[in-house]
Order: structure tokens, then C-alpha cells, then sequence
């Protein structure tokens, strides 16, 4: 998958697209104030995610990533725009509905201690899946639970335990042994290893690729260890202040990168060469309020080669290349 | 872990009341409120069985009288035996207090409840209602309630669970408002649960330790309440026996037979005591992260 040809992505079918999404939190203020004020979490953002790849949204905090990965999956109702999933339109579909097409589309949570009920057995959280959407009852679930545990590494007689009795690593594979357990086509990682130890974070990742390759799984994967991103993508999207910047292949993006704020993230990446000479792009500042964005390009505020034309006119998500779009008004390729 | 050993781990795990005892027994405290519950349950419901003397039997010349083999536990002012009333009196206000607890728990968990899991408009409705009643002095409201609705056992756990429901309420929306944030729920809304069942299986038992300590204390305050309202006069009328109104009759005999006022008080104080250790043995239990150790 990850060596494909340029022009073939293209013909790939697409399984996740969203269009025009916009996602705004309102502000509650004093009773009598008429202006109701928004933060801009998600701003118009469109994207296409391709069956059989692992797409990742990379950005700092509050650029929006986390909100757009659960818009996608429609946990929040958005505010405008359009997604759809496997040919479905799901932008304005009834809960209902709804619930049946969740089967298809599963998260794998951050924090492995609060995405497990901690009163609830290893056996019945991985046979939750199962038993609310009635596919399998007694023996037949347990030997699908067993089959699950296998699946994901766990030693499958400690089922009946509890899970503080695991360890952060092991609780994350019961988290994906319970997002697999229906079969499903797409899977939001929502920075799925940022809270484990960097030596466990490998297994987890090596674990969703195994994965990924024998059940033909997608993934939405959201993060900010950028090793990892490099590690586990096909394509990657660059987030900044709820828009999309830039989007393509993973290695011409990190060896290329065409937005500035690409090429900032990724030139301040630790790498394990002491003697590495790369110069850092150090950003001024911190990243603006989402409530009350910069006018024009967002990051002209940060940007070191922003102009006057950055600061009026907003930069639309172009394509450079058959594999590459970026919004700036002077890419850096 | 071997196999072997695991077995014999899943099999003790799975007969739930014996380990449940196992796991009790380890708490002393716990254990031995228990067991002094179990007894007075017992004695108090099976005992007239055994002890059959009439609790109203009137007999003036044997009034007051002191210990003996025809009477255990002396006689009252009106020469009633006071071990057949403290066992029957015993009765109705256990009765009272556990039923009180069953209602007060039952209102208070399920508006708690549903107005921290749906809230919006349910919410503002159910929890400024909540408010209300906490600003009305519910014990003036029990007692005119009572007056006005008549004075049998079931009307007094009635009007004790509607006037002290609220704590409960409040209790169970504030764990409510918390737990249904967290990352397992909406991992279960992922999953196609609908929200009654997320909030039957998920919300509901992290709720429930609390729900656990409030209703112990909620006996303890439900016998207590009977019996400051029997005391007054407007609880269970004599010549029926509470713990209540036999420590208001006793109230005249202080100084001439103060057995008659211990007997009640000490009941009381004691089962309200042993509830309370009970109940929070019975929330350590519960927590999966103490058992297995």
C-alpha cells in the first residue's frame, strides 16, 4: 500500500469523505448579550480518506484534530458542511440509523484508564460490542472473545479479571480488541499510543499495522508524536487553527514539506542523531484563540514569510501535485 | 499464571455469595455489624414465634415490675411485657426504616439520575423541584403530613421517603454529571448502545457505592425520624409498639424505671450504629480494585 505510484491514488475508492465541515462550539456569555460567539474548532475543512490507508492529522493542541476526528464519525453534530461514509450520506441522519452504521466506524481512545469501565470484566467489556448489537450469545461469545484476546496479544485466561489489573499497554490492546470486535471498516485512533511509554507505543502501533493488514482495516489516526505518524501513515493532513493546511503522501511531506507551519512542526522533531545539524524553525508565539481567529491566512501571525496579501486574502486548499495540496499563498515547493 | 490455578481463580470468583462472605469476614468492623444485624433481624421477626406473650396485654398489678423469669425484661406502666414489645415495636420500626430507605433511594436515584444523564430542560425541571422541597422544613412537612393523611405503618414510610429523598438526588446527579463524560460511555455510544442501556451499565454502577452509604444512612435516618415522630405523637399509635413511642412512654418513669427508656434508646443507637459500619463495608466490597488481592 505504502509504495504506490502517485497516479494510482487517485483511483482508489474513497471510504470517508467530508466536505465544507465546520464545527462551532458556542460561547455562553451573560444572559443579555445578543453577539453569541463561537469557537472555531473544525473551519471548513475537506478531506477524503481512502479504503485499506492510514490517514493521520497532525497539529498542536487546539488545532482541532481531536473535534474533526469525531465530527467525521458524527459523536458531535456538525455545523455545516457534509460527510458521507462507504457511499452513505450520513451528515443529517437519524441516531437510530446511526447506530447501525457505528457498527462500520470504531475509536480507539487516549487514555486507556478511562476508556475501560473499571467495574466491568475483561470478558464483558470485549463482548460489549457483541452483545449489544446481538452477534453472538454464550459459547459462541466467549470463543469470539478468546479469538479477540489472541488476536491482540492478551493471554486470553485473563479474561475474567478486572482491568486495573493491566498494564497501559495491555489496556489499550483490550481497547482495540473491543473497537475490532465488529468487524469494522474504518477505525479513528484518537491519539491512540500518546499516553503510553515510547517502548510500548512501537508494540501498539506494530499491533494496529498487523492488523490493518489482515482484517483490511482504515484508520484515521491523530496524533502529535510525529515518529510515529512517519512510522504508521500512508498520507498525512496538517491541522493549524481548525483548518486543513497541507495533505500528502507521508514520506514527500516530511522530506518536502510545502506549508511553513509543516516545515516548523517537523524541523523541531527530536531525531535520534546527536550530531544532526538540521536547522529549527522556532514559531513566535502561541497558537491564536480559536474564538477569534487572524484574519486572512491563520498563521500569518506565526508565519516568517507572511505578507500583506497573507493577512487580507484566506489561502484555499490547492493541489501542487497529483498526491499534494496545500493552503498558502507561497508554497514552499 | 498457570492454567490450573487460573481455573480455580474463575470457579471462587463465580459462587458470588460465598465469596462474598469470605471477603465480609476479612472486614471485622463489617462483619461484626453484620452479624448484629442478622441476629436483631432474626430476633426481632421470628422471635414472637418463640416468645408468644401478647405485647398489649394490659395487667395493672404487674405494672412496672422488675426482671423476672415470667417477664425477662420487667413490665411497662401498664403492666405489659416489655420484651414481647421491644420485639414487636422492633418489627415496625425496622420495617420503617428499610422500607423508607427502599422509597427514598428508589425517588432520589432515579431523578438524580435522569436529570445528570439527559440533562437540558429535564434537568432545570427536576433539580429546581429538588431545590424546592430541600428549602421546605421536611420535618414539619412530615408531620403535617401525617396529621393530615393518617398515622399507618405505610403512610409513615411514604412521607419519610418523600421528604428525604433529596440528598440522595443530589448525590446521585452530581456522579451522574461526571461519569457520563467519560471516554468508556461514549466508547458504549460507539457501539450502538442506546442511552438507557449505557446509562443501566455503565453510569448506574459507578453510581452505586454512593447510593450504597447514602441509603445506610438513610435507614439511620429513617428510624430516627419515626421515632422523633412517634415520640411526638403523630407516628404509629399506641397501644401498636414502636422503639419510638416506647421511649416516649418511658420519658414519665426516668427516675423510677429507667430500664424502660435504655432498652428502646439502646436499641436504636445500636442498629443505626451497626447500618452505617455495614454499609461502609458493604462499598469497599463493591470496588473490583479491593477484592482479589
Amino acid at each position: 500500500m505504502e509504495n504506490l505510484p502517485i497516479n494510482q491514488m487517485n483511483n482508489r475508492e474513497v471510504l470517508l469523505e467530508g466536505r465544507n465541515v465546520k464545527k462551532y462550539f458556542p460561547i455562553k456569555e451573560g444572559l443579555l448579550s445578543r453577539n453569541q460567539k463561537f469557537v472555531k474548532a473544525v473551519d471548513d475543512v475537506s478531506l477524503k480518506i481512502y479504503k485499506g490507508e492510514t490517514f493521520s492529522l497532525v497539529g498542536e493542541s487546539g488545532s482541532g484534530k481531536s473535534t474533526l476526528g469525531r465530527v467525521l464519525l458524527r459523536l458531535y453534530d456538525l455545523t455545516s458542511g457534509s460527510i458521507s461514509f462507504d457511499g452513505v450520506d450520513i451528515t443529517s441522519i437519524k441516531p437510530k440509523k446511526m447506530r447501525n452504521i457505528r457498527k462500520e466506524m470504531q475509536v480507539i481512545y487516549q487514555d486507556p484508564f478511562s476508556s475501560l469501565n473499571p467495574r466491568m470484566k475483561i470478558s464483558d467489556i470485549i463482548g460489549e460490542p457483541l452483545e449489544i448489537n446481538k452477534i453472538a450469545e454464550g459459547v459462541e461469545k466467549h470463543n469470539r472473545i478468546v479469538e479477540l484476546m489472541e488476536l491482540v496479544g492478551l493471554d486470553p485466561t485473563r479474561m475474567n479479571h478486572y482491568p486495573h489489573e493491566f498494564s497501559g499497554g495491555q489496556r489499550q490492546r483490550i481497547g482495540i480488541a473491543r473497537a475490532i470486535a465488529l468487524n469494522p471498516k474504518f477505525i479513528l485512533a484518537d491519539e491512540a499510543v500518546s499516553a503510553l511509554d515510547v517502548s510500548v507505543q512501537a508494540q501498539v502501533v506494530n499491533l494496529l499495522k498487523d492488523l490493518q493488514q489482515k482484517l483490511g482495516l482504515t484508520y484515521l489516526f491523530i496524533a502529535h508524536g510525529l515518529n510515529i505518524v512517519r512510522h504508521i501513515s500512508d498520507r498525512v493532513g496538517v491541522m493549524y487553527l481548525g483548518n486543513l493546511v497541507e495533505v500528502g503522501e507521508v514520506e514527500e511531506l516530511y522530506k518536502r514539506p510545502a506549508h511553513p507551519y509543516t516545515s516548523a512542526l517537523i524541523s523541531t522533531n527530536p531525531t535520534p542523531n546527536p550530531r544532526s545539524t538540521k536547522e529549527k524553525v522556532i514559531l513566535k508565539g502561541e497558537i491564536p484563540s480559536p474564538s477569534n481567529p487572524p484574519s486572512g491566512c491563520r498563521f500569518h501571525t506565526r508565519c516568517p514569510f507572511a505578507t500583506d496579501r497573507c493577512k487580507n486574502e484566506t489561502p484555499e486548499l490547492v493541489a501542487l501535485s497529483n498526491s499534494r495540496s496545500v493552503a498558502c499563498h507561497y508554497p514552499l515547493v | 499464571m498457570s492454567e490450573m490455578t487460573e481455573i480455580r481463580d474463575v470457579r471462587t470468583s463465580t459462587v458470588g455469595l460465598k465469596s462474598f462472605f469470605h471477603q465480609l469476614s476479612k472486614n471485622y468492623v463489617a462483619f461484626t455489624a453484620f452479624l448484629f444485624l442478622l441476629i436483631i433481624h432474626l430476633a426481632v421477626f421470628l422471635g414472637p414465634l418463640v416468645w408468644t406473650v401478647n405485647p398489649e396485654a394490659v395487667d395493672p398489678i404487674n405494672a412496672l415490675a422488675g426482671w423476672s423469669l415470667e417477664h425477662p425484661l420487667g413490665t411497662d406502666n401498664l403492666g405489659r411485657d416489655v420484651l414481647s414489645r421491644m420485639l414487636y415495636g422492633g418489627q415496625i420500626t425496622l420495617l420503617v426504616g428499610f422500607g423508607s430507605m427502599l422509597f427514598t433511594v428508589l425517588i432520589g436515584g432515579l431523578i438524580g439520575a435522569v436529570a445528570g444523564y439527559f440533562g437540558g430542560w429535564i434537568d432545570t425541571i427536576l433539580m429546581r423541584f429538588t431545590e424546592a422541597m430541600m428549602s421546605i422544613p421536611n420535618f414539619f412537612l412530615a408531620l403535617v403530613a401525617l396529621t393530615v393523611l393518617g398515622k399507618s405503618p405505610f403512610m409513615i414510610i411514604m412521607v419519610i421517603a418523600f421528604t428525604s429523598w433529596m440528598e440522595i438526588a443530589r448525590v446521585v446527579y452530581g456522579e451522574t454529571l461526571k461519569w457520563k463524560e467519560s471516554e468508556f460511555v461514549e466508547a458504549s455510544n460507539v457501539m450502538g448502545s442506546s442511552p438507557i442501556r449505557t446509562l443501566m451499565k455503565h453510569v448506574i454502577p459507578q453510581v452505586i457505592p454512593s447510593i450504597i452509604v447514602a441509603s445506610t444512612l438513610g435507614i439511620a435516618w429513617a428510624i430516627l425520624t419515626e421515632s422523633a415522630i412517634s415520640y411526638l405523637g403523630l407516628g404509629i399509635q399506641p397501644p401498636t409498639a414502636t422503639w419510638g413511642n416506647m421511649l416516649q412512654n418511658a420519658q414519665q418513669y426516668i427516675w423510677t424505671a429507667p430500664v424502660l427508656g435504655v432498652l428502646p434508646g439502646v436499641a436504636i443507637t445500636l442498629v443505626v450504629l451497626a447500618y452505617n459500619f455495614f454499609g461502609d463495608g458493604l462499598r469497599d466490597l463493591l470496588d473490583p480494585k479491593n477484592s482479589r488481592k
